[in-house]
């Protein structure tokens, strides 16, 4: 066990010792986005426990400390042909893989490729108690004990300062195109429905300023043939990074974004300034639906008043499981208080 | 195994599919609906469940949510927990909750995640919908025997290294590929030491294309047979052999006890070569089914419960097994659970601080410690009456 590790567990307890709640951060790239602003004085910077521990391309498996840049894993892993496959963003290199876990942000490819969620094996953190603790591994199958690493993806590090990250990693695809056609929100819809329901290489489905994107990527021959059969303009691929990086123009005014979560299938919004992404399970907004469809969940992503509740609303068990689980992990409350839920 | 006191909550009369919804891709199911009858009502729409454990004519969804259960396609299309998007929960206190949603995230903590393979310790599972994927245009087997395992591991790395995510690979060994031959006549190399399946999926150019590839990979890591299968009819034989391996290895032993460490792929002979020594130490014989792609081994221990002693020494075979497994980087149990029989187990993997953790989780969602009592998670000093559970059930 590293000296800077220990150092970091000794914040903790010396925080848990005097009561004092830690702001926990690696780039800082997500202070103002997800959650709600944590205005707790006393930070705990993990930017600098960084570096790829371990990593072995013909088991699929890399492992970082949590203050390593997104960008220096993408590099390592594509002079062997390799990738995360949940392509998160990057924020101008400054994101982390440790944010990215505790943020549980992914790319354009989340319905075929997954999000971090999907790909985290292991991780190492310190809990409230500041306890340095394992869990799951590195490989790809482990039901020993309660799945505490998934727990930790879109937790906002309100369970434990995540130290080091194990993932599952995947080929880079043979190929890849994309195809761009002009249609309505609700033509796109349908359209993604119909192309997501048929057993070809889709690996991105978006709608934005009145254009449908579709990517494929995979084997060659497999890219090439279904791009005929579906046809379209064939465009380059700088959508998908735009939509990766949040750099696309849509996301540059600064005002209020709207993250709603639902079924492919959900209605469009009337809105006119708005994006689909992920095939339809994720529309970006800029004010809030009237509705909410059945079983979906809004989030105020970024901007607006981030010092009430930015998070969709609980039902009153799931308050209480929750509350009883962050004080499993943080009994004295001190990491992130009041960043996912005013009351957590 | 229940504690004896205990109350039996049975679920599998809950067996209804609600719901198809084939443009959503999803099915939305009770818990005691078993795994085959989701892909077969989705086949009508060209859609199937990914996961497909090889007990799944019988498995239950709500008994795969529990144990976060895999299958042999699990390296490309995932495991339970990447499958799901919605569970319906009743807490210990009886109120229902809904984990998930109709999106891809949820508000708060990813309850969901938390809950799949936490084997019945944490709620009551009484609604899940799982995605639904297109079923592949083609998929074909590739069999190929060698002389050694490391031949084969090798074969397998080098798959990976090409790119290539075939959609299952098995490996079995030379005990097993005889049992199984001789209990499903599929066809496969009696004489090989190790014998590789590889199923790739796709479009039909696509199959074609990763066929030719693997094909070249295994003859240039000395295959010494290999068949591809040329109709669905071939490949599911292919596939006979190895789905039936544990009632082949049955044939050939009183008992069996089945083993389900994971490791790190690049492992695999030097775990079979240690197998083998303990094979030799304990006097029983021990064939391996491996989930290649995945890195899930499979171990079965033959041996006679009628003979106590031999009860016990397939006991400790088993036990150095796991240990082997999280020695070399690995886990103790990839899809089959801790239960009670790998509780002991537990301590070589995880710390006292680490088991506090789980303590304090399942205190969180069941502090009287009614669910399940006794599994999943070792005793701790803490809590007499939990402490006192795993001795009554105790093989010693």
């Amino acid at each position: 066990m590293t000296d800077a590790l220990q150092q970091l567990a000794a914040r903790v307890c010396a925080a848990k010792a005097d009561a004092t709640p830690l702001y926990v951060h690696g780039g800082n790239t997500k202070k103002h986005l997800l959650g709600r602003t944590c205005s707790v004085e006393r930070t705990l910077d993990i930017s600098k426990y960084r570096g790829i521990s371990h990593y072995q391309p013909q088991e699929l498996v890399i492992s970082a400390r949590a203050g390593t840049p997104i960008s220096e894993l993408e590099s390592a892993l594509a002079e062997q042909g390799q990738m995360l496959p949940f392509e998160p963003p990057r924020y101008a290199g400054q994101a982390t893989i440790g944010g990215t876990l505790a943020g549980n942000l992914s790319g354009p490819g989340r319905p075929w490729l997954g999000s971090i969620r999907d790909s985290v094996l292991g991780v190492q953190l310190i809990n409230g108690s500041g306890q340095i603790l394992e869990f799951g591994g590195k490989v790809m199958k482990n039901v020993a004990g309660y799945d505490v690493s998934r727990l930790q993806a879109g937790a906002l590090g309100t369970l434990g300062v995540i130290c080091e990250v194990h993932l599952k990693v995947l080929p880079l695809p043979e190929a890849s195109v994309t195809l761009a056609r002009d249609t309505s929100p609700d033509e796109a819809l349908a359209l993604m429905t119909n192309y997501a329901g048929q057993p070809k290489p889709l690996t991105g489905a978006c709608w934005v300023n009145g254009k449908l994107y579709l990517r494929l990527a995979g084997a060659a021959s497999a890219v090439e043939h279904t791009a005929q059969i579906w046809g379209g303009d064939r465009v380059d691929g700088a959508i998908w990074t735009q939509l990766q990086d949040m750099t696309h123009s849509f996301f540059t005014p600064s005002a209020e974004l709207w993250r709603l979560a639902t079924t492919p299938t959900a209605p469009c919004s009337d809105q006119a300034d708005q994006c689909i992404d992920w095939g339809g399970s994720q529309r970006w907004l800029r004010t809030p639906p009237a509705s909410i469809p059945q079983g979906a969940h809004l989030n105020l992503f970024s901007g607006g008043d981030r010092q009430t509740e930015v998070r969709g609303k609980l039902d009153q068990v799931q308050q209480t499981l929750q509350l009883r689980l962050k004080k499993a992990f943080d009994p004295a409350g001190i990491l992130n208080p009041g960043r996912l839920y005013s009351w957590m | 195994m229940p504690h004896p006191e205990s109350v039996l909550l049975g679920l599998s009369k809950l067996n209804n599919i609600l719901e198809v919804d084939p443009k959503a891709r999803t099915a939305r199911l009770q818990p005691g609906v078993t795994n085959l009858a989701i892909s077969e009502a989705a086949a009508a729409h060209g859609l199937y469940y990914g996961p497909d454990p090889s007990s799944q004519i019988a498995c239950s969804i709500g008994g795969n949510v529990a144990e976060n259960s895999g299958g042999v396609h699990c390296l490309k299309y995932g495991l339970t927990v990447h499958n799901l998007l919605c569970v319906e929960m009743l807490t210990v206190e009886g109120e229902r909750t809904t984990l998930g949603g109709g999106g891809l995230d949820s508000p708060g903590y990813d309850l969901m995640a938390l809950v799949t393979g936490s084997e019945g310790l944490l709620g009551i599972v009484t609604e899940v919908t799982v995605k639904l994927l297109p079923c592949p245009e083609v998929a074909r087997v590739v069999m190929a025997g060698f002389d050694s395992v490391r031949a084969a591991g090798d074969a397998v790395g080098a798959v990976i290294a090409a790119g290539i995510i075939p959609a299952g690979l098995e490996m079995m060994d030379a005990l097993a590929i005889q049992a199984a031959e001789d209990f499903a006549q599929a066809g496969y190399p009696k004489e090989a030491q190790a014998l590789l399946l590889c199923e790739l999926d796709g479009t039909a150019e696509e199959v074609d294309q990763h066929v030719e590839a693997v094909t070249n990979i295994f003859n240039q890591h000395g295959a010494s047979s290999l068949r591809v299968s040329s109709d669905d009819a071939e490949r599911a034989l292919l596939w006979k052999g190895r789905k039936s391996a544990f009632p082949a290895i049955g044939r050939l032993s009183a008992d069996y006890y089945c083993m389900d460490g994971t490791i790190p792929r690049s492992q695999v002979s030097h775990v079979l070569e240690e197998i083998s020594k303990l094979s030799a130490k304990y006097q029983l014989r021990c064939a391996n089914v491996f989930h290649a792609g995945d890195g899930n081994l499979h171990p079965l221990i033959m041996f006679d419960s009628g003979d106590p002693q031999q009860l016990a020494r397939a006991e400790r075979f088993g036990a150095d097994i796991l240990e082997l497994s999280v020695a070399v980087g690995g886990c103790i149990t990839g899809e089959h659970g801790v239960g009670l029989e790998k509780l002991n187990q537990m301590p070589s993997q995880f710390s006292e601080a680490e088991l506090h953790q789980f303590e304090d989780i399942k205190h969180a969602f069941d502090p009287a410690l009614t669910l399940n009592p006794g599994k999943g998670i070792p005793i701790l000093k803490r809590c007499q009456e939990y402490r006192a559970l795993p001795r009554r059930h105790s093989h010693d």
